[in-house]
């Protein structure tokens, strides 16, 4: 059985490929430590991340999702990450009203240099969903 | 004639009906509905003739006498066709699916309700207690200081009435029974509805589980209006202004669903003037609707120049962009909640 102190949160990131992933890299190069809950999954672009996978992320069982984008003006595609920003403001709103808390689904930035701040980001999602518990979708 | 000339279709009707010895069955039920589905079949006009020349017409609550014990009384699949519509709200819903999906040799979900829930499912952003509590206890024109809510058994002078439980959460059809075949539209156009009728008449019916009666792409194709670059400097609300009529409605600023929707119905609504609002449902391929409009408006969303603007910032001008829809949930799924990926609120 789960109790809150046993409770791993199971979190899917979608990182993109030019800059996030490429942080995710220099975390694990600068030897960083952070939580192993998260299973990322790389894109080429934030912008690639349809609304419908967050939803299928939490309907198959994650507790979070994380999505990871280049800083504002640094999209390797212009303006990618800003459609991300767009559709992650109108999801959360959504998600309100479905009964998932916003904080279960997180958009930031992260560089390719941005080693350390992946990993303050990632301890901080963690920490964000342990607290808020398990996501179950009971029927 | 709809049309003016008598259709493939009808020569098939005929030839059906001189070589089968009896015509084949056809039912048209409610599950939760409003009644509109019925008003479309009706409104096929006097193609209903030959509807009745091709097939026996023998049971339609709304339309016809025939009772519940004259289908129990059939033996199991002895309808041909039932056309299922409404959504599955209370427990005899789902009693009369189950038992038209045992005398029925194909079991059609009829109509945005049976496929995705629709208006009804809308209930699924709330639970079923708060529903019930708004309905005969909060509600201000409500005046009910007993504070009773009609459940069960109750017992009268005259005798006693059973209420059919609610369910916990709207259901589809297929959240029910196996579906042989899906027709969107709140309601299916009637021409649409033709068509289907002469696919099963002659046969020509695709693999089970599709989706009949509608296109396969997006209603933007059927609208013809000016479609340029999308680029939306705010969301407008109908009550706002007079729409241009022959510039696309997204792009000026309404959230026409069309882009969103399935379509075949021929884009009535814009051709009126008004957004689409969705009742085509999701189409060919996509799972969820609310997740597709809101990864189209994320992509023409245009917020202005943020050159020098801090994360933050930006994040607070799209928040204040976004702030002027009151219901984006209520607004996507309009028509699709009980089959989106979530199905309703998150019951916890």
């Amino acid at each position: 059985m789960t109790t809150v102190e046993s409770f791993e949160p199971k979190i899917i990131g979608f990182l993109c490929n030019w800059c996030s992933y490429a942080g995710a890299d220099k975390a694990g190069g600068m030897q960083l430590s952070y939580p192993p809950n998260v299973q990322i999954i790389r894109v080429m672009c934030s912008g690639r991340v349809d609304p419908q996978f967050v939803f299928s992320a939490f309907e198959k069982g994650a507790d979070g999702v994380i999505i990871l984008a280049c800083h504002p003006g640094d999209c390797h595609y212009k303006e990618g990450n800003c459609r991300a920003l767009q559709r992650h403001c109108m999801l959360n709103l959504m998600l309100e009203q479905l009964g998932i808390e916003k904080e279960r689904c997180r958009l930031d930035y992260v560089s390719a240099g941005e080693g350390e701040k992946f990993s303050r980001v990632i301890g901080e999602t963690v920490e964000t969903v342990r607290a808020l518990g398990p996501l179950r979708l009971d029927q | 004639m709809m049309n003016g000339m008598p259709l493939s279709g009808v020569r098939n009707v005929f030839k059906i009906g001189v070589t089968m010895p009896e015509k084949p069955k056809l039912a048209v039920y409610w599950g939760a509905s409003c009644g509109g589905c019925e008003i479309a079949v009706v409104n096929l006009h006097e193609k209903l003739l030959d509807v009745d020349a091709a097939m026996d017409f023998m049971f339609c609550p709304c339309l016809l006498d025939t009772k519940k014990k004259d289908i129990e009384a059939l033996p199991d699949r002895a309808i041909a066709v039932t056309l299922f519509n409404g959504a599955l709200r209370t427990g005899e819903n789902v009693e009369m699916a189950r038992l038209l999906r045992r005398k029925s040799r194909l079991l059609v979900a009829f109509g945005s309700c049976a496929k995705g829930g629709c208006i009804p499912a809308l209930a699924n952003f709330t639970t079923k207690d708060d529903l019930l509590n708004t309905v005969y206890l909060d509600n201000p024109s409500v005046d009910n200081p007993a504070r009773i809510i009609p459940s069960g058994t109750t017992s009268f002078p005259e005798g006693e009435i059973h209420l059919t439980p609610l369910l916990e959460r709207v259901k589809h059809l297929a959240q029910e029974v196996e579906v042989d075949y899906y027709i969107p539209g709140c309601p299916p156009e009637s021409h649409q509805i033709w068509n289907v009728v002469e696919a099963v008449l002659s046969g020509d019916l695709p693999p089970k589980g599709s989706t009949i009666g509608c296109g396969t792409l997006t209603v933007c194709d059927d609208c013809d209006r000016v479609k340029e670059e999308k680029r939306i400097t705010a969301f407008r609300r109908n009550y706002e202004f007079y729409p241009d009529r022959t510039a696309c409605l997204l792009e000026q600023g309404l959230l026409c669903m069309g882009i969103a929707t399935r379509n075949g119905c021929g884009a009535p609504c814009t051709k009126a003037n008004m957004p689409c609002t969705g009742c085509y449902g999701v189409p060919e391929g996509i799972q969820d609707q609310g997740a597709k409009m809101v990864a189209a408006l994320g992509s023409v969303m245009d917020i202005g120049d943020t050159t020098g603007l801090s994360e933050g910032e930006i994040a607070g001008r799209v928040d204040d962009f976004l702030a002027t829809i009151p219901d984006y949930a209520g607004l996507f799924y309009k028509y699709t909640l009980a089959s989106s990926t979530l199905g309703g609120r998150v019951m916890r």
